[in-house]
């Protein structure tokens, strides 16, 4: 093995550790989504089911905080928007001396704490309410307009970051051009910067949605006696989560990269397009455009999302019952199995004292049951364990070991034990 | 329809700079005027006091004998080309043609038919639904012209719109861009700095340097009888002596130079007295080797070297105490010149193919 190979197998590793580190998270979060187990985990599988989407749908407040969630965001990206292109476009008004204290101005609201404008906020409409003498119900104290107008602070700033990035390859000839051929300035706004700013308004608008979506740390001041997604989500934290929010994060993840690549095939088909435009400018000949429907990948995509969506549905549903039953069975067998093991541990124990102490000839338990709740704690870092678990999981006779606890260094031993503890923790649940 | 356009002791300031100095120019109606300099001289700058994007520091444009202060660039008769074209790229090519149409608010089949009208005139008929992206560098070109067009202006202007082309297309679109001036009959004012350009094409050139106006007049004038050291230098190649005055009268004026005493033409416009410092300059294709014939100006010179090209032969030469090589151009007769490098020749020429002009600033080289 030469040096390149190892530098090779080297960065392979550092790579798929960074991948792991970004989306392991996400992707165990999401394998719990579908494992009927009442607590969010991937061990011990139980059954494959679509339950929690279920509970998810179900659950009121949560679903009252998503859709706050949904008018906050488009109540931001309405206030927004229009703010952040007003903002770039003053930008290029402004002298160029004064250019870098108005930048810096408008900026400030993303350098601020999210925490400190939400409080601002606040404090700032109550004074605007007293102001006006309206009473607690009236709109400066309704947590869906703070909200939007808190959040649209920042967000603005963010939106003309995009509208400066964009107007910034915007040729001021073209403005110049069409003033020349008798536009008024409003005609050459309309007609000439704004066609160019569209794509940056898509963008802006995606930006300041996802933003507001999942603010938290404004939002939790503004929102007073109104609930929005994160509000409610961090409730639920504190009191206990059920795989639901699992469901919820398989539903954002899959929008996310259905979004991604629609995305990704309409700037291929730009690109394309462009390419196509610049062949023909040099004389070739022109090509159809492709529809989406001609569209290879996407049409996979799309094969692929919804078989991927009818068998988690199928799977998710039919035979769950049936599987349930069998869990529970099987968890109520392994309870009434503990229960006599250590009863006859028991009688065994009070029948021959001592006898083998010592000696280590017994020959080691069958199966991993054998040694379950006795010395369990004594094999936990065995590296057999995780076999183990899996092992007991799938439901082994239990044998009726007697002294495991004296053959705590034989290997078939150690194997068992850990199964055993989970056992108990699940059958505790 | 086309308009007179008057500048009238037209100053541009920005800030402490002077890109504009007393300006002076009246362009006849219908007539194709260039503006030629070198870069950064005020073309550019000049353009836009005249299409309203810039109202001078002081002095007056007037177009068709209206003041035009105060009445911005979309409501004057002009229509500008771009330096850059400035096309929209987001529009189809009828639409950009139709464009000045549309902000009038002419319908949408009047609009088209405008368009298709244009396009034949500027030979792209049946186009109008490409992309501007779709299109060659030349008949952008033509894009942006037929969009000038479009707005019937009375007067076009034209900020340097061949500069981005190769060669070829470039000496193409002279031709075509003087065809379309003589159809549509109005008057364009066009910058260049290339001064092949401005000779070719224009009834009346205007010579800048760094913002002053040095002479106006047609190609040839401008090319046989500079008036200034500048124009001198800057159109066309010059051998430059420089001497003092030892005689002048309204016709010759005798300079002594480091080649011994030259008789020149006296220049129109500028007044030298005995004593002046002056330029003499002589065109390398006024040189000849000396045949024995007497001749108003001889001077003596050793052969550099001698490049044939085909039509001409450049010889170049160093004359004592001169500061530059000067330069001769042969027309090639079929005749060997075949002179070492080194040999001592002598050169005349007469005095009327000679200007002599008060000292003043060159172009750069
Ligand atoms: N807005 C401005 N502010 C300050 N100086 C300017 C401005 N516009 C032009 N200038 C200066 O005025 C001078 C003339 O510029 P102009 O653009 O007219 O040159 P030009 O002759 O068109 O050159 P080119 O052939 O390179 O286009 C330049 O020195 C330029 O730096
Ligand atoms: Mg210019």
């Amino acid at each position: 093995m030469n040096s390149n190979t190892i530098s090779r197998v080297f960065i392979m590793g550092f790579v798929l550790a960074f991948f792991a580190y970004l989306f392991g998270p996400l992707i165990i979060m999401s394998i719990t989504a579908f494992n009927s187990s009442a607590f969010p985990r991937v061990m011990p599988w139980e059954c494959f089911s679509i339950e929690w989407f279920d509970v998810l749908i179900q659950d009121d407040k949560l679903m009252l905080g998503l859709r706050n969630s949904l008018i906050i965001g488009a109540g931001v990206v309405l206030l927004a928007v229009p703010i952040g292109l007003a903002g770039a476009l003053m930008l290029t008004q402004v002298s160029a001396r004064l250019r870098p204290w108005y930048y810096t101005i408008v900026i400030s609201p993303i350098l601020i704490p999210g925490v400190v404008l939400g409080i601002s906020t606040l404090v700032f409409w109550d004074r605007v309410g007293r102001m006006f003498n309206t009473g607690y119900e009236s709109i400066f104290y309704d947590g869906i307009f703070l909200t939007i107008l808190g959040q649209a602070t920042f967000i603005s700033a963010y939106s003309m970051l995009v509208f400066i990035s964009r107007l910034q390859r915007f040729d001021p000839a073209l403005e110049e051009a069409a003033l020349d051929l008798g536009a008024t300035n409003v005609q050459a706004f309309r007609k000439v910067l704004l066609p160019f700013l569209k794509p940056a308004m898509g963008s802006a608008a995606v930006l300041a949605f996802l933003a507001s979506f999942e603010n938290y740390n404004t939002t939790v001041f503004t929102i007073i006696s109104e609930s929005t997604l994160t509000t409610v989500l961090a409730s639920k934290v504190r009191y206990g989560i059920n795989p639901s929010i699992s469901a919820l994060a398989v539903i954002i993840v899959a929008l996310t990269l259905v979004g991604a690549v629609f995305f990704e095939i309409a700037k291929r088909r730009e690109d394309r397009a462009a390419k196509a435009a610049a062949q023909v400018a040099a004389g070739g000949r022109a090509q159809a455009a492709r529809t989406y429907f001609a569209e290879p990948a996407l049409m996979l995509f799309v094969l692929i999302f919804c078989a991927g969506l009818g068998t988690v549905y199928f799977a998710g549903t039919l035979g769950l019952d049936e599987c349930k039953v069998a869990v529970k069975e099987e968890k109520k067998r392994r309870a009434a199995a503990r229960i006599k093991e250590r009863e006859t541990l028991q009688m065994f124990q009070r029948a021959k004292p001592g006898q083998e102490t010592g000696t280590g000839a017994v020959p080691p338990p069958q199966t991993g049951e054998a040694a379950k709740g006795t010395e369990g704690y004594q094999g936990i870092f065995a590296p057999g364990n995780l076999e183990g678990q899996v092992e007991s999981d799938t439901g082994g006779e239990p044998a009726k070991g007697t002294e495991g606890y004296q053959n705590i260094f034989a290997p078939d031993n150690l194997e068992g034990q850990v199964g055993g503890d989970q056992e108990q923790k699940s059958t505790g649940q | 329809m086309s308009a007179d356009v008057e500048l009238e002791n037209v100053w541009i300031r920005f800030g402490d700079f002077v890109a504009a100095r007393e300006v002076n120019i009246t362009i006849e109606g219908g007539s194709f005027f260039s503006f030629l300099g070198p870069s950064g001289c005020g073309k550019t700058t000049l353009l836009r006091a005249v299409s309203g994007f810039l109202e001078p520091s002081e002095g007056r444009v007037k177009i068709g004998g209206q003041d035009m202060a105060g009445i911005g660039p979309n409501k004057r008769p002009t229509a500008l080309i771009f330096q850059n074209l400035a096309l929209f790229p987001l529009m189809t090519v009828w639409e950009n043609i139709a464009f000045a149409l549309e902000v009038k608010g002419v319908g949408k089949t009047e609009r088209r038919k405008r368009a298709e009208e244009l396009l034949d005139l500027i030979a792209l008929p049946g186009q109008g639904d490409k992309m501007v992206h779709e299109l060659s560098g030349g008949q952008k070109q033509r894009v942006a012209i037929a969009r000038a067009l479009a707005a019937e202006p009375q007067v076009l202007l034209l900020d340097e719109p061949l500069s981005a082309l190769d060669l070829k297309l470039r000496q193409h679109m002279r031709t075509e861009l003087r065809a379309i001036q003589q159809r549509v009959g109005i008057t364009f004012i066009y910058i260049t700095h290339d001064q092949g350009e401005a000779l070719t094409m224009s009834d009346n050139v205007a010579v800048m340097s760094e913002g002053v106006i040095e002479q106006v007049t047609d190609g040839t004038s401008l090319y046989d009888h500079p008036e200034t050291p500048f124009v001198a230098s800057f159109v066309g190649e010059n051998n430059l002596f420089r001497g003092r005055v030892t005689e002048a009268d309204a016709q010759f004026t005798v300079v002594d130079t480091n080649v011994g005493p030259i008789r020149a033409r006296t220049s129109t416009k500028a007044s030298l007295s005995k004593g002046d410092s002056a330029f003499v300059f002589v065109r390398p294709e006024s040189l000849k080797f000396t045949n024995g014939a007497s001749a108003d100006n001889t001077i003596k010179a050793t052969v550099h070297t001698e490049e044939f090209e085909g039509q001409f032969w450049q010889v170049f030469l160093d004359v004592p105490g001169g500061d530059k090589r000067i330069k001769m151009s042969l027309v090639n007769d079929g005749r060997q010149l075949g002179h070492a490098p080194g040999a001592q020749v002598d050169l005349s020429f007469p005095a009327e193919l000679a200007v002599a002009l008060p000292e003043g600033p060159l172009a750069a080289e």
